[in-house]
């Protein structure tokens, strides 16, 4: 047996594999032992690619492997549960700029004009890929202001950097020999990567990072058409796959549509005018208390202001207690709270909450009007009411957690201020609605301290 | 049948397959599959890998070394991130 018939082999067994993990990944038992065998796959696709008979020198390989293998390890041990929207970002990064890499180095003077095609999608795709995450992972970590970044004239220049990378392409695949039209042709595509990128505030971050998850799967896949390789387009086209399913998911739960969020900035609507009846009720920890005491079904909606506050463990706590008090608790997850997909679940899972209390919009609005309090942990846009009621809201449509059909509804807030859409939020003046001001952090863990 | 017309209907194939797959993984695992499908995409290590051996210090096997580093990065944290994550999820006991 020839060892490219090993290779080849090698790739369809790790194929099988990723393929494999991804089906286990479809439920929380069996999603880690998936995981080990998706990266399984990853080490049989490495052997492989080892056995390359054209391979004369191993040492920058190894070099390479290392040191990044390193990086990476240390990077998954460090971070912050918090922070995995971050993380995510630059590892789509990372991989962005893998594929610019590969497709380039795979640029050789007898190279035909498909090759020539895939080289420059990959080039293109995962240069996009890498600045367009770096930019996102700014946002997020917020190392650059987290808001929309617009400026008059904006739509031309970007037409113009669309125009310009099409004619570099065009004329590198004409001239593969001058090296100035694929400088060009890079340089735009990192260019087009931030330009797309910082009109886009930081409530649509999630949406970004699903897209960009994608083209670091479609760049991959350039970069296997470009040097012939199946796993990489098998890999890249399932990750390609997984980011534009996660795109439509989150665009979905805000109601709007892709192009919506990719090219107007949340600004443009949110200066319209929501008519608000009723007065704002606040409680103290005290009431609250006797409240929750006597309940015998609670529902807790969790946002980002939670990971803020970083109050997932007295949230835990608080949990617990009112468990023992013979009362069943469920959270309410939407899916754009957070910064990422299922970035609250992660949080809360990492707080001991069990995965089977977690529950997706549509299973807990049915069961909200059974709830005796509902509690509003820094979600502002998830749990609007306007998105129901309000027509002429800019939220109007989107999928909410219908918080005031409970008997009672808390709100952990700090202050009024409006949530970070600048949309008003009317479930505050409803009349059930009891305003709990204060960090949620410190309100949560004084409840605590009246249980026991 | 091989070249790009082979390629792509291995692209097609594994399109429709992804897409089936991941409509079932529940939002609770979005965040984990994210950070794994970062993992995945580190395959352009097996693309770069027969890039940076040959050996000769051109411009394209340094450029072969930048990208097997880079995904080795991909690789090995977004493995051990899922992993950890995954770790914290947990059935509700009894």
């Amino acid at each position: 047996m020839s060892t490219e018939l090993i290779t080849q082999l090698g790739y369809v067994v790790a194929s099988g594999l990723f393929i494999f993990g991804l089906k286990m990944l479809g439920s929380p038992a069996t999603a880690r032992r998936g995981n080990m065998f998706s990266a399984l796959g990853m080490l049989v696709a490495i052997v492989a690619a080892l056995l390359d008979q054209g391979i004369v020198d191993f040492t920058w390989i190894v070099a390479g492997m290392l040191v990044g293998g390193a990086i990476g390890a240390v990077a998954a041990r460090a971070v912050a549960m918090t922070s995995m929207p971050e993380m995510v970002a630059l590892f789509n990064g990372l991989g962005g700029a893998a594929s610019l890499l590969v497709g380039w180095s795979a640029l050789s003077p007898d190279s035909g004009t498909v090759t020539l095609v895939t080289i420059v999608l990959s080039i293109l795709i995962g240069g996009v890929t890498l600045t367009g995450s770096l930019i996102a992972y700014g946002k997020l970590s917020e190392k650059i202001g987290s808001g929309a970044i617009t400026f008059s004239g904006q739509q031309i220049v970007n037409s113009l950097v669309v125009i310009g990378i099409l004619g570099g392409a065009v004329m590198f695949c004409l001239n593969p020999t001058d090296p100035n039209w694929l400088y060009l042709v890079i340089g735009l595509a990192l260019l087009f990567g931030i330009m797309a990128v910082i009109p886009i505030g930081g409530a649509d971050m999630p949406v970004v990072i699903s897209l960009l998850n994608s083209y670091s799967g479609l760049a991959a896949c350039a970069a296997g058409f470009a040097i012939n390789n199946n796993a990489l387009i098998v890999a890249g086209s399932l990750v390609g796959a997984s980011g534009i399913i996660l795109t439509q998911i989150m665009c979905k739960a805000m109601n709007r549509s892709l192009s919506n969020v990719l090219f107007s900035g949340f600004a443009s609507v949110s200066n319209e005018e929501t008519v608000v009846e009723g007065e704002i009720k606040p409680i103290t920890a005290d009431d609250a208390y006797y409240v929750l005491e006597a309940a015998t079904n609670v529902a807790i909606i969790p946002g980002y202001g939670m990971a803020v506050a970083q109050a997932q463990h007295v949230v835990k706590e608080l949990t617990e207690l009112l468990e023992k008090n013979g009362c069943e608790v469920n959270f309410g997850i939407h899916p754009v709270a957070g910064r990422m997909p299922g970035h609250m679940n992660v949080l809360l899972a990492e707080a001991d909450v069990p995965y089977d209390q977690l529950l997706e919009m549509d299973e807990i609005n049915p069961r909200m009007e059974t709830v005796d309090v509902a509690i509003v942990i820094g979600a502002n846009d998830v749990v609007n009411p306007a998105a129901r009621e309000v027509e002429s809201s800019p939220i109007y449509g989107m999928p909410v957690i219908n918080v005031a059909d409970a008997r009672t509804v808390f709100v952990l807030k700090r202050s009024m201020a409006s949530g970070f859409a600048g949309i008003e939020n009317p479930l505050f003046y409803k009349e059930n609605t009891r305003m709990l001001f204060g960090d949620a952090k410190e309100s949560i863990a004084t409840l605590i301290r009246e249980f026991s | 049948m091989s070249g790009a017309e082979y390629l792509l209907f291995i692209l097609m194939l594994s399109i429709f397959l992804g897409f089936e797959l991941i409509n079932k993984v529940p939002a609770t695992l979005h965040t984990p599959l994210m950070s794994g499908a970062n993992a995945v995409s580190g395959i352009t290590v097996v693309g770069a890998i027969s890039l940076a051996g040959t050996g000769s210090e051109t411009m394209a096997m340094w450029l072969g070394v930048g990208a097997v580093t880079l995904a080795s990065i991909n690789v090995v944290g977004g493995y051990l991130v899922t992993d950890r994550m995954l770790g914290f999820f947990k059935k509700k006991e009894g």
